[in-house]
C-alpha cells in the first residue's frame, strides 16, 4: 500500500496517536512499537518545579515523527508563540495548530487557526491545523499553505465517533491535501469508517489511552485504519435500496 | 532580587544565570525551552544570560497530550 507523504516523509501507518491520558507513560513505547505508530502528538506546558520532572520524550522511540500541538492556545498569537517554543526544543518543525476558546465543546476557532497557519507556514513550519470541518475554512487553510487538514469527528475526548461525517466527506472530495480525522473517534470501527471514506489518516488519543489495555486497543485501531484504507483504494461498491442477487438468476430447482 | 518564573514571583541571588537557575531547580537542561521576557532564548545563551530584577521567565517542556 502506498504510504502517506507529508513533508517528503513516508508514513506507512496512517494511525496517528496522542500521548495524553495514559495512566502510565511507561506504556507508551509498547503502544507505539506494537502497532508501528509513526506520528505522535505531544503538548507543551510550563515545567512544574514542585513536581517530578517527567520527560515524555524518553517514552517516544527515535523513529517517530513528533507533531507537537498548540493546545492551550486561545488565539492565533498564542498558537504562534507555542509553535515557536515547540520548535526551539529541536524536535522538528511539524506543528498541529489548535486554537480553542470554547470550554464546553473544545471546538476549534477556524478564523484564528487560519491566521496562525499563515504566519507559521511563512515561518517555515509544516502546519497541520485542527479545525471544525468547513469547506470554505479548509480552502483558506490550503491557500495559507497547510500541509494537511485535520477536521474533528466529534468533540475532543467524547468518543462519539464521526458525527461530522457529511462535512468531512465534502472536505475529502474537494480538498486536495491529506485529510486527517482528529478527535472524537471512539472505536476502531469509526476509524475504519473515516478511512473507507477516503480520509488519509486518523488521530486517536482518548480511546486508546483510556482503554483497559491500550497496547491491544492501539493494535485494533491500527488494523481498522489499515482495513479502511485498503477498502477505500479497492473501490467501495455503491449502495442500493433494493436487493441484487449474488447467485445466478437462472437454473433454479423447481 | 525578584523575578517571575512560570507566572510565580520568585527570589534569587544576584548574578544568577538561566543555566544556574535550571540547575538549582534540578531541571534536565536538554528537555526544556526557555522564554525570557517574551523572547525565546536559545540553549547556547543560557550560561551567558543573567536573570535581572523584574524578568519574566517561562520554562516549558513537552508533556503527554492529544488535544487541549
Amino acid at each position: 500500500m502506498k504510504p502517506l507523504i507529508i513533508d517528503n516523509k513516508e508514513i506507512s501507518n496512517r494511525l496517528f496517536i496522542g500521548t495524553g491520558k495514559f495512566s502510565s507513560k511507561n506504556i507508551i513505547p509498547d503502544v507505539i512499537n506494537s502497532s508501528g505508530i509513526q506520528v505522535i502528538t505531544v503538548a507543551l506546558r510550563r515545567v512544574d518545579f514542585d513536581a517530578d520532572d517527567e520527560n515524555i520524550l524518553k517514552h517516544v522511540p527515535k523513529h517517530c515523527i513528533l507533531m507537537p500541538n498548540t493546545s492551550g492556545a486561545r488565539n492565533a498569537d498564542e498558537a504562534v508563540r507555542i509553535a515557536r517554543l515547540a520548535r526551539a526544543t529541536g524536535c522538528g518543525n511539524w506543528i498541529k495548530i489548535e486554537v480553542i476558546n470554547d470550554n464546553k465543546y473544545l471546538l476549534p476557532d477556524n478564523a484564528e487557526t487560519i491566521k496562525a497557519t499563515r504566519v507559521l507556514v511563512e515561518d517555515g513550519f509544516v502546519v497541520l491545523p485542527y479545525m471544525s470541518p468547513d469547506l470554505m475554512a479548509a480552502r483558506k487553510l490550503v491557500e495559507a499553505g497547510a500541509a494537511a487538514i485535520m477536521p474533528l469527528g466529534s468533540p475532543i475526548g467524547t468518543n462519539r465517533g464521526l458525527k461530522t461525517k457529511e462535512l468531512v466527506r465534502i472536505l475529502i472530495e474537494e480538498i486536495k491535501l491529506p485529510i486527517i480525522v482528529d478527535a472524537g473517534i471512539g472505536k476502531p470501527s469509526e476509524a475504519a469508517e473515516a478511512m473507507e471514506m477516503g480520509a488519509s489518516a486518523v488521530l486517536v488519543n482518548t480511546a486508546i489511552a483510556t482503554a483497559s489495555d491500550p497496547v491491544k486497543m492501539a493494535e485494533a485501531f491500527s488494523q481498522a485504519v489499515k482495513a479502511g484504507r485498503t477498502a477505500f483504494i479497492s473501490g467501495m461498491p455503491e449502495t442500493s435500496l433494493t436487493a441484487g442477487a449474488s447467485s445466478p438468476l437462472t437454473g433454479f430447482l423447481r | 532580587m525578584n523575578f517571575i518564573l512560570n507566572g510565580k514571583a520568585q527570589q534569587i541571588n544576584d548574578s544568577t544565570t538561566i543555566w544556574d537557575l535550571l540547575s538549582e531547580k534540578s531541571i534536565n537542561h536538554n528537555t526544556v525551552v526557555v522564554e525570557h521576557n517574551g523572547k525565546i532564548l536559545e540553549h547556547t545563551q543560557w550560561q551567558k544570560t543573567l536573570i535581572n530584577q523584574g524578568d519574566n521567565l517561562e520554562v516549558l517542556k513537552f508533556v503527554g497530550g492529544g488535544s487541549q
